[in-house]
């Protein structure tokens, strides 16, 4: 392949840019977009940095970075190293997860509050960590795999419900609130079931809590991040789209039904697993794309702007809420609780004001 | 044998049969106009005709084969649809809409040609909307938008391109802008045309090839001189009429009787 980016040229679509080579290859890409990815992407890592400095005693960020590049002092080695970096990884993860997870169901349902925390997957996964902490008295391990296989099972069942001809847009989100309000029910009767230790134990998990966060749930997070984020990328295009209507989108020759499965099948399991390390964080998947489109102001599901806002939120609420409360005082999805909710009725307010509600 | 052929095909949306054994063919470089009342399956006809609807039996053939069997994006380079309604996603420009007409013929390194370019340029100035190109397809009136579509489809560049009611929600002035575009289409670039129009005169004026439905089935098909009478409209239609020699044209002008005629039989 020839050297990339022998002819920068503008458009007629504003802010695109594509790069052309002589041998035919050209790739298109938003300017803007690249830079709030970049900006946020900074703003992540320096979120992270911070985090790491805070806790029961306070490290420079500094030495937070020397530690990380690999010449810190051997005594903060252990407290960076394994004790606060996979806390940070898992927040990264998680939000990275929920903000892609999220901006794929808003992109398939057509609809900002088609999120999966809206629809009940967070739901369901908390279904089935619920059944595994009061039922069976698992461990932390068997608890997130209860969380995994509730959230699997929720969008099974959601895709089924709402499956006829072609998932559309207003069925997935009215059958996704029936499905919600279904699972609140079962872990309402699972935690009246519960005795005093295992209800404390599921009360905070059900908030969303990023403490005592080790690598054993960086692992599998990541591998799953890696093995869907290429399948994802690879069915951007056709999502894109799929957002001008079914028709329209089969007239160019997308297969449909097939992009639609697959994407909502990696979102389904990014959320749950994310739910399954962290807890149901309320309120990132359904923010993250819609802050990063309205910084990108493109049009289009913003896949990667949605995953580095989501993974953003989540570091700074998580830092927000140690500054402020002190360390592991308040579980984190408490920070975004409230700020989703402020977020959500200014949504709803300016929205209405547009005339679009 | 004709490019596109709908043989022996029965049509219908879950257990609802809309058409039995309806068998159409489009002739070659031809511009077929499709008329017939509201809800007797021209639209699902299309929907057939370009893949999107399946049908319980007999088959679509696009250049000899089923065309169920067949690549989703080589049809799409083959064959253009232009769906009665679509949907603008939220906070698009026309120029972004435009392009992704181009999408059949891209791909993961061939995203952006100077084709694309060139040719996304073309259509939105053949349809009038190049102006617009800066402006949100969702502040735009009927009339623009319906253009805009109009657009993305021709930059699909397909040698036979279906269209679904292109005129509608446009004024006069653009109706016949946009039937003078779709003859430019087929008599200068020899592409072929299927339109699905209600506008008896329109239809009679432009069409090479015309095809009457009701309930599904033809009624009639062949240039619009040989077809267009009275019987047919009423038949089609149930209205009475007279038919006369369009003044301009010399094509069938289809001129309802007026009212006290109608009410007085
Ligand atoms: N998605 C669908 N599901 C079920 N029935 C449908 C669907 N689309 C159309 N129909 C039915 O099929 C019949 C034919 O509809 P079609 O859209 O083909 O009509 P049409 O000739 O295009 O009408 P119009 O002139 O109003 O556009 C109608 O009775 C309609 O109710
Ligand atoms: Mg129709």
């Amino acid at each position: 392949m020839k050297a990339l980016g022998t002819r920068a040229t503008r458009t007629s679509a504003p802010r695109a840019r594509a790069l052309r080579t002589h041998g035919g290859v050209s790739v298109r890409f938003d300017v803007r977009a690249a830079v709030v990815v970049a900006a946020l992407v900074v703003a992540a890592l320096a979120a992270s940095v911070a985090l790491i400095g805070t806790g029961d005693f306070d490290i420079p960020a500094v030495d937070v970075i020397r530690t990380l590049l690999g010449n810190g002092d051997p005594g903060q080695e252990f407290i960076i190293n394994d004790l606060r970096l996979p806390r940070v990884v898992v927040a990264l993860l998680v939000g990275a997860s929920l903000g892609l997870g999220g901006a794929l169901f808003q992109s398939i349902s057509r609809n900002p509050l088609g999120s999966p925390d809206v629809l009940g997957i967070g739901q369901g996964s908390t279904a089935g960590a619920l059944l595994m902490i009061v039922i069976f008295q698992g461990s932390a391990t068997e608890v997130a795999g209860g969380a995994l296989v509730g959230g699997l099972v929720t969008g099974a069942a959601m895709y089924l419900l709402a499956w006829k001809q072609g998932v559309h847009g207003y069925r997935l989100v009215l059958v996704g609130i029936g499905v919600n309000a279904f699972a609140v029910a079962v872990n309402g009767y699972l935690l009246t079931k519960a005795d005093l230790v295992d209800a404390a134990r599921a009360v905070v998990w059900m908030t969303g809590s990023l403490a005592g966060r080790d690598w054993e749930q960086v692992w599998p997070l990541l591998t799953l991040c890696a093995v869907l984020l290429p399948l994802i990328v690879a069915h951007a295009r056709p999502l894109r789209m799929l957002e001008m209507g079914d028709d329209t989108a089969y007239a160019l020759g997308v297969p449909v039904e097939r992009t639609r499965v697959v994407l909502m099948t990696a979102a389904v399991l990014l959320t749950a697993a994310a739910t399954a390390a962290a807890g149901p964080v309320s309120f990132v998947a359904l923010t993250a794309p819609q802050l990063a489109r309205r910084l990108t102001r493109s049009p289009g599901p913003n896949l990667v702007p949605a995953l580095c806002m989501g993974a953003t939120l989540l570091v700074v609420a998580d830092w927000a809420s140690q500054r402020v409360f002190g360390a592991d005082q308040l579980p984190v999805g408490v920070v975004t609780g409230v700020l989703g909710g402020v977020y959500l009725l200014w949504l709803l307010v300016t929205e209405r004001k547009a005339g679009r509600i | 044998m004709n490019r596109l052929i709908a043989d022996d095909v029965t049509l219908g949306y879950d257990q609802r049969v809309i058409a039995e054994k309806l068998s159409v063919e489009i002739p070659d470089n031809s511009f077929t106009v499709i008329v017939g009342p509201n809800a007797c399956g021209k639209s699902t006809l299309l929907r057939a005709l370009s893949r999107m609807l399946k049908p319980s039996a007999g088959r679509v053939l696009l250049d000899g084969r089923t065309i169920h069997s067949l690549p989703a994006k080589k049809v799409a380079r083959t064959l253009g649809l232009l769906p009665q309604s679509s949907i603008a996603p939220d906070g698009i420009t026309v120029g972004d809409l435009v392009a992704r007409g181009r999408y059949p013929h891209q791909g993961l390194l061939r995203q952006w040609s100077g084709d694309d370019e060139r040719i996304v340029r073309e259509s939105m100035e053949s349809t009038g909307v190049a102006e617009l190109a800066d402006r949100y397809v969702d502040e735009l009136s009927g009339g623009q938008r319906q253009r805009v579509w109009i657009a993305m489809a021709l930059a699909q560049q397909t040698p036979l391109l279906l269209l679904d009611e292109p005129t509608t929600f446009l004024d006069i002035q653009h109706q016949i802008d946009v039937l003078d575009l779709c003859a430019d289409l087929h008599e200068e670039q020899g592409r072929t045309l299927v339109a699905v129009l209600h506008d008896l005169n329109h239809a009679a004026r432009y069409a090479t090839h015309l095809i009457a439905l009701r309930d599904g089935k033809v009624l009639a098909e062949g240039p619009p001189l040989e077809i267009v009478t009275a019987e047919l409209v009423r038949e089609a239609f149930g209205i009475d009429c007279r038919v006369i020699d369009d003044p301009e044209t010399g094509t069938p002008l289809v001129v309802p009787a007026a009212r006290k005629a109608r009410v007085a039989t």
